[in-house]
């Protein structure tokens, strides 16, 4: 049992704070370029996404390519709550600056939207194995994207305008707190049970774990926090359109994750900064990002299929294991 | 009834060329259980070296097909060579995920060289329309749905009755099985994608011509619908693909008939996720029991 205020989460919970701090110090006194606070942001929101995408795809290893779709629903979900019932709701809110109370709600609605879209996809299309699993999602982000395109209320073709109501600390917190809900959730007995899907299906069902339950759990889980991150998302880009989350966006997320490590959450947020950068620093040339994204994908599979970490985690196990032995008196 | 036929028939020329995608798909799943993501993207290939074949070479149609279906066969070769041999002995996932990584590839790299720009297809067939008790159809359709059913005629007799097809049936029947029979099972595999990718460049070139207009991204969509084509008459079954095609074309026709175009990619979807629900192994498949 590890005890919840260690040496090491100190020095991880200052490591965090220390580096938001910097950031919000840059950003707040204007020295931060425009064009690298967006890509912080990016980076947050990726974060997000290949994380909560790594607990279906590498920990529980089913394969989902259709993440974008939950971001899309929890975009234009928390949408309807900060652009579209704004004036309704703002009057009931006692604040001098209802904005903060506003994206809340609209986070917390989103994320809850897409999770329940998972839940219900998942349902079903979660007896399915491999690549038809695949094919499955696959179809219901298109299908989502389709929707909205269809949908006059939330601006058909056209998207959705919203305010920019979301700044560094909303995005810096709530990616620190999805990856750490995610981390110990794999750390957990459900966690295990997940894993345990993915090493063997039918082994784990003998060994009495429900393997249907814990399919469903995990991608309802992911289908959240990708939620969470696409309506972090869609509240500061100003405007939002359903082909922004086509299945393009599901690959670039895949990526990430592959590319990081599938079963890593390290990985994954290494891949989601990489990812981000190379195509921040390609963004002159962007005919040039999907080749190089492309290139890369495939070199990968080919000579490094568990992706950049495999399946380790960092760790500060290396400042000795002292911290460890006390744990354990 | 003529709004009726009408609608078949124009479900018949789409179906026709969903289901030529759809048979690559089918005869690739069948013999190395790999959803070629960039199977598409091989239809676009086609469908620009028709185009070049066309407009910068002067062929006609025919010829224009003929090295169309040339070149995407020695690509998919390649293509299986270089990305998807090495990992035969991987988890399929991992081949899977390279196969989108060549799809990008395709589709990126492929805008990269021909530009993002819509191109006009060269119209090969006199526009002419033809009314034959009240229903129209183009000299295009007829030349569609028959280059179609010639190609797939042709393939039931590579698959039926030559050496080759013999080879392909074996080794998607029993891949081990197969080696130790003296089969070359890559040459085998070799010609599967050789097939599967001639088959797509014919459907690209038929495409062009049919819709006047291509780009590099114009192979998802149609590689997408051919998968559902694929999916829904049971994945690896020859004659299931051409069902599976035929059936979403027409479907796909009447549901723009009803007025709801914009809807009809998503139905084409809706039914996938339908039928791997109710019926994973598709309406031609047999249920295989799963064994320890």
């Amino acid at each position: 049992m590890q005890k919840l205020f260690s040496f090491k989460n100190g020095i991880i919970l200052v490591a965090v704070l220390a580096f938001y701090a910097v950031i919000q110090f840059t950003i707040s006194q204007d020295i931060m370029p425009p064009f690298v606070t967006l890509n912080l942001m990016l980076i947050c929101v990726y974060v997000i996404m290949a994380v909560s995408l790594n607990l279906i795809n590498g920990f529980t290893g089913q394969f989902s390519i259709g993440h974008a779709g939950f971001m899309s629903v929890g975009a234009f979900m928390s949408a309807i709550i900060t652009a579209k019932l704004a004036p309704k709701i703002i009057p009931y809110i006692p604040l001098h600056d209802p904005k903060p109370v506003l994206l809340l709600l609209g986070l917390i609605f989103g994320a809850l939207v897409a999770g329940i879209a998972g839940f219900l996809i998942g349902l079903p299309t979660l007896r399915l194995r491999g690549d038809y699993l695949a094919i499955a999602t696959l179809g219901f982000g298109e299908i989502v994207r389709i929707v909205f395109l269809n949908s006059d209320y939330l601006g058909s073709a056209a998207g959705l305008t919203l305010p920019r109501i979301a700044t560094w600390p909303w995005f810096f917190f709530v990616t620190v707190i999805s990856v750490a809900l995610i981390h110990n959730f794999v750390r957990s007995t459900h966690g295990r049970a997940c894993i345990s899907v993915r090493e063997n299906e039918i082994a784990a069902e003998a060994m009495g774990v429900n393997t249907t339950r814990y399919k469903v759990l995990a991608f309802s889980i992911g289908a959240f926090f990708a939620g969470a991150a696409g309506a972090l998302y869609a509240n500061y880009m100003y405007i939002i359109q359903p082909s922004t989350f086509g299945f393009l966006k599901s690959f670039d997320i895949l990526v990430m994750v592959v590319l990081g490590g599938m079963g890593s959450i390290t990985g994954s947020v290494v891949g989601a900064v990489v990812m981000t950068s190379i195509s921040a620093l390609l963004a002159d040339y962007p005919q040039w990002r999907l080749v190089i994204t492309a290139i890369l994908l495939v070199a990968m599979m080919l000579f490094r299929p568990k992706g950049l970490l495999g399946n380790k985690e960092f760790s500060l196990n290396f400042l000795g294991r002292k911290d460890g032995r006390n744990g354990d008196a | 009834m003529q709004v009726f036929i009408q609608q078949v028939i124009n479900g018949l020329s789409v179906g026709s060329i969903y289901a030529l995608i759809a048979l690559g798909y089918t005869m690739v799943y069948g013999i190395v259980k790999l959803i070629n993501f960039a199977h598409g993207d091989v239809l676009m290939v086609g469908a620009y070296v028709g185009f070049f074949a066309t407009t910068n070479l002067g062929m006609s149609f025919l010829p224009a097909l003929i090295l169309s279906m040339v070149v995407c066969a020695l690509l998919g070769v390649l293509i299986e060579r270089i990305a998807y041999k090495p990992l035969r002995s991987h988890p399929r996932i991992t081949a899977l995920i390279t196969a989108i990584g060549v799809s990008l590839f395709l589709e990126y790299g492929g805008m990269l060289v021909v530009g993002p720009q819509i191109q006009t297809y060269p119209s090969v067939f006199p526009d002419t329309i033809y009314n034959l008790g009240g229903v129209t159809f183009k000299i295009g359709d007829i030349a569609m749905i028959s280059t179609a059913v010639i190609l797939m005629v042709l393939l039931q007799f590579i698959v039926h009755y030559t050496k080759t097809g013999k080879a392909m049936r074996a080794v998607s029947f029993d891949y081990q099985a197969a080696m130790l029979m003296g089969i070359n099972v890559n040459n085998t595999i070799s010609a599967t994608f050789a097939i599967g990718s001639a088959l797509a460049a014919a459907a690209g070139v038929l495409i062009g011509v049919y819709y006047n207009s291509i780009d590099p991204l114009m192979g998802i969509i149609p590689g997408l619908k051919a998968f559902v084509a694929a999916v829904l008459g049971g994945i690896g079954i020859i004659p299931g693909a051409m069902v599976g095609g035929l059936f979403l074309g027409i479907v796909e026709s009447f549901v723009s008939w009803a007025g709801y175009s914009t809807w009809r990619d998503a139905v084409a979807f809706a039914i996938l996720i339908i039928v791997l629900i109710v019926k994973p192994a598709g309406l031609f498949g047999k249920n295989i029991r799963e064994k320890v």
